[in-house]
This record gives C-alpha cells, structure tokens and sequence, in this order.
C-alpha cells in the first residue's frame, strides 16, 4: 500500500476544502481499504468523512433523510426504513455481512467500485482501473459468469455490486452532494456547493469512459440520500446469488406494485442488480405493466420488452433468463 | 517512520488504554498483533471476506482487516482475549467447548467475537420473513447472521448449537439445542418450492 498522509473532516466544508487531486474520502473503508491493500487505487491523503456528514435518519415532509455516514446496518434496524419502505431494508440486509454492514456507511455503499475480477487484479488490463490498456473481460477464454448483460460496450462489461443502489433506484431516491464552494459557485450551483442527483442517474454506464462510475465530479462528497414520501402497494427486493448469504448478486431486482381500485397497475418500479455497469431502471418492462390489470402474461411481455436488447457475453446468458424469471415471479408475489 | 504518514493514537483494547505512533496503513489487525501482541485475532484473507479477524469496535462487530488504525483513534476495541472476565470463560466460549464448536480454531476467535456483537443486533435479516418484527434466533436466523465467518473445517452445525444454548433472555428457543437436526432451516430455497421438488415422483 502507498503511503498517504491522514486527515479528519469536521464538516462538508471541511472535507471538501481538504480534498485534492490524489485524495480520497473514507467512509466504513470496507472497499477502499481493501482496494488500497490491492494497488487498484492508491491514494496519497485521506480523509476521513465519518465525523464530517450526518449519520442520523430523519423523517421529514413525508419522506425520509438519510445521513451519508449513517452505517448500513442502522439503516436496515431503522423502524421507519423496514416499515415503509422495505425493499430498501431487505437489499441492505441482503448485502455482504453483519460486520461490514455495521462498518460500511450509505455513502460509501453508493460509491464501491466493481468486484469484476479483472479491475481487482492489477497486473491485468482494465480500461476502468487504467484507461486504454484494454478490457481483460472481453478477452478470449474470460470468465464472464458475472458480467454485465445490459448496456455494456466492447471496453467494459463490468457490474455495479451494490444493493441498495438498486433500491435507491426504484424508489426514486435522490441524493445531495457538495463541492468546494468556489468552484460550485462558478458553476451556478448553490452557496454551500451542493445540487441534487437524482436515482437513477447518479451511476453511468461505461460508454466511452469506464473509468468513471458515477455522474459526480472529483472532490464532490456525498451528504446525504433523500427517500420521496413510501409509494402505495407492495414492494421487495430479491437477489440471486451462488449461496445463500454473504455473495454479491448474480442478478437481484427491486419491486414495486401497486394496483388501483379499478383492478389496474397505478404504479411500478423495477430496477435489477448485477445485469449492468449502473443499477438498471427497467422503464420498458414498467411501462408494460403501468395502466392494465396484472398478470403473469403481462408480466411475461415487461420482461421480454426489457430483455430484448440484453447481449450477453460467452459465460452469461444465463443473466437474461434469471432477469425474466425474477421480473415475473416477483411481480406475481406482489400481486395484492 | 515518516512523520507525514504517521499518526499519535489511542485506542483502549479491552479496557486498557493504549497509546501509540502508527503508519497510517496499519490496520486494526495488525496493530493488535504486531504492535500489542495480542495474536488471539486472525489473520485469514486480510480482505474482509472470512471474519477470522472480527473484533468489537465500540461494541459492534467489524473485520479488523478493513479497518484502519488511524481512523479508530478514541475507540474501543474488545478482542477474543478480553471476552473472558474474573469467573472465567465468556459463556460463549464455554459453549463452544461443550457443543464442540470447532476443528482446527483458527476460525474461532473471529466466531466467538461475531457471535457476542451479533447477540447485541436488533432487527430483522436477510431471512426475516417480517421485517416489522425482531425475530427468535432460530438456527436459520443464526446462520444469516454469523455468514460473515466462515469456517473451513465446516464446524458450522456445532456453532449454531453453541450460540443457540446461550441466546440472551427472551431469544431462548421452543426447543433444547439437542432438537436441532443436522442442516435444518436452510433459508433457501424457499420451503414451499422444496416441497414441491420432493413430491415429484
């Protein structure tokens, strides 16, 4: 590991102000410390955010406002989280383990790199880790079992690991970052740097620059994630895994169905986990669904209208099938 | 050592406090066990995937691995050596002794410090069929909650039943420990497909 110096931030003024270019901020440290330990990144300052952003979630105009240093597994205890909005709870519940859970912070969960084993390994090329030295996942005889299958490109085909981004996406979350003031100001933003990114949106997918995950700039921190008021009818989240626990997603969906008096689909969301470089808002699928009454035949066509252009690699064909089963068992569960 | 990438800390490490210079790499792990001598914590995978190297910062379980010193400067750490008191053996560990929890042990201290933050968690898990509810630690709930350590030997029948024999007041199950049958309530798959899979001829 490189040496770096360390640094405390009291504040998001504080920690923004300290940042610089080779910097980088520390949350739980469950990925970062661990892909410093591999060489994938190597800072030289870090800064340590915990004592610099809320860890408090608080109720407010119907909604609810999440800390970026509250801890995963105070997110997923939190009364409020598991009884309105539990697709939410259930994806933290269902990412890694009891001990990291109660070190990894909600920031640090959105911003974790990929787990695509070639960006993790530095003595392979990785247009993420090394822009233009090439895409070892893309090479002949690859293990592409748990790639993307959506929304990918001949330069990475990776995936995004986390849960509850996934859930963040399907509940239209939005999440508050700041910057150093000066330059925010410049750009028209507001007095304290900050603007809002909207769920989905805050992820990329790889286009022409993989080695950028999210749609924030450098040095910009993130502060907190805003949840709109619950959305009616039923929702889950579900993740397939090759065991039962402790395992990052081979695909896991996010759902929401809510089905009005008339017997008609009034809203849903659908957002799937471990199919793309970003978590994927499945809009085709939802807009199948939205205004008829469900079935599974309906459901059955969401899946195909959102599957249609999936283009899986060699090793993960089996990602599309697994998608359709889970966008039609789902949805059928949360049938009322 | 450098003194820009060094950093005065202290952390009390089961009761004691402790005062010490640090390269700002070290992790938690190694501070215990190169810096204070306390090799009870283990170092498995050092990538925050086996849990061997659990301990508790202020109470709550994390790997020792993932975290750095410099960054727990004021904490808490408990660690498999300070889990015994003045009476002896931390009921746990007299509970991996008698339900004859382990194989070779290397895993052990991770599992009895994981398993002490773990009896602390409120809330629900993974295989909580109601989220609103904190549920009974049956065997199922146990085994979602200790899957961040693993066990290479495979001891993991004989630790549920240790942490089963000492769930806190109120957690106790319906039934003894001895009623557990080997590989029971495996959460997946889910119990009503299982049943449909053996019914077929």
């Amino acid at each position: 590991m490189k040496q770096f110096t360390f640094a405390r931030a009291g504040s998001p003024a504080d920690a923004t102000r300290q940042f610089r270019n080779g910097a980088a901020y520390l949350g739980g440290g469950t990925n970062l410390v661990d892909l410093m330990r591999l060489g994938v990144t190597a800072p030289d300052h870090v800064i340590d955010v915990t004592g610099a952003v809320s860890d408090e979630i608080t109720a407010h105009d119907g909604g609810l406002t999440i800390g970026a240093g509250v801890r995963n597994s105070d997110l997923s205890s939190h009364p409020l989280v598991r009884e309105r909005y539990p697709m939410l709870a259930r994806a933290v519940l269902n990412g890694a383990s009891g001990q990291i859970r109660n070190a990894a912070t909600v920031g640090g969960n959105l911003l974790q790199r990929t787990r695509c084993p070639y960006f993790q390994d530095v003595s392979m090329p990785c247009n993420k880790r090394s822009p233009g030295s090439g895409c070892q996942a893309t090479a002949p005889g690859a293990d592409t079992a748990n790639m993307a299958v959506l929304g990918h490109t001949p330069f990475c085909v990776a995936t995004h690991p986390s849960d509850l981004a996934v859930a963040l996406t399907a509940l239209n979350a939005r999440v508050r970052v700041v910057s150093q003031a000066g330059v925010s100001q410049a750009r028209g933003m507001a007095p304290d740097g900050g603007r809002w990114v909207d769920m989905p949106g805050l992820h990329r997918l790889p286009g022409g620059a993989p080695d950028h995950d999210t749609v924030l700039r450098p040095g910009e921190l993130i502060t907190e994630v805003e949840l709109p008021p619950p959305a009616g009818g039923r929702q889950t989240y579900r993740k397939v895994r090759e065991r039962a626990s402790f395992a990052f997603a081979l695909v896991s969906i996010a759902a929401l169905l809510d089905v009005g008096p008339d017997g008609r689909v009034r809203d849903c969301r659908i957002a799937l986990g471990g199919v793309a470089h970003a978590p994927w808002r499945a809009l085709a699928a939802e807009r199948v669904v939205l205004g008829v009454p469900p079935a599974a035949e309906v459901f059955a066509g969401a899946a195909e209208a959102e599957l249609r252009y999936a283009h899986p690699l060699a090793g993960n064909a089996y990602k599309v099938t697994l998608a359709r089963n889970l966008i039609t068992t789902v949805l059928e569960e949360l049938i009322p | 050592m450098d003194s820009a990438y060094a950093t005065r800390i202290t952390v009390t490490v089961n009761g004691e406090p402790r005062a010490v210079a640090i390269d700002n790499r070290t992790s938690v792990l190694d501070l215990l066990r190169e810096r204070f001598g306390l090799t009870g914590t283990k170092k498995g995978c050092d990538h925050g995937q086996c849990g061997a190297c659990t301990v508790l910062a202020n109470g709550r379980r994390v790997n020792a691995c993932l975290a750095l010193a410099v960054a727990y400067d004021g904490a808490s750490i408990q660690t498999v050596e300070g889990l015994a008191g003045p009476g002896g053996l931390h009921p746990l560990q007299g509970a991996f002794l008698r339900h004859d929890a382990f194989q070779c042990g290397y895993c052990t201290p991770g599992q009895l410090c994981s398993a002490v933050g773990m009896l602390t968690e409120a809330g629900p898990s993974a295989v909580t069929a109601d989220l609103t509810e904190d549920p009974p630690l049956t065997p199922g709930e146990i085994r979602e909650r200790m899957s961040g350590n693993l066990c290479r030997c495979g001891a993991y029948v004989n630790i549920v039943r240790a942490i089963s024999s000492e769930l806190p007041p109120g957690g106790e199950l319906a039934d003894p420990v001895s009623a557990i049958p080997l590989g029971d309530t495996a959460p997946y798959p889910p119990a009503g497909r299982q049943q449909e899979q053996e019914a077929r001829p």
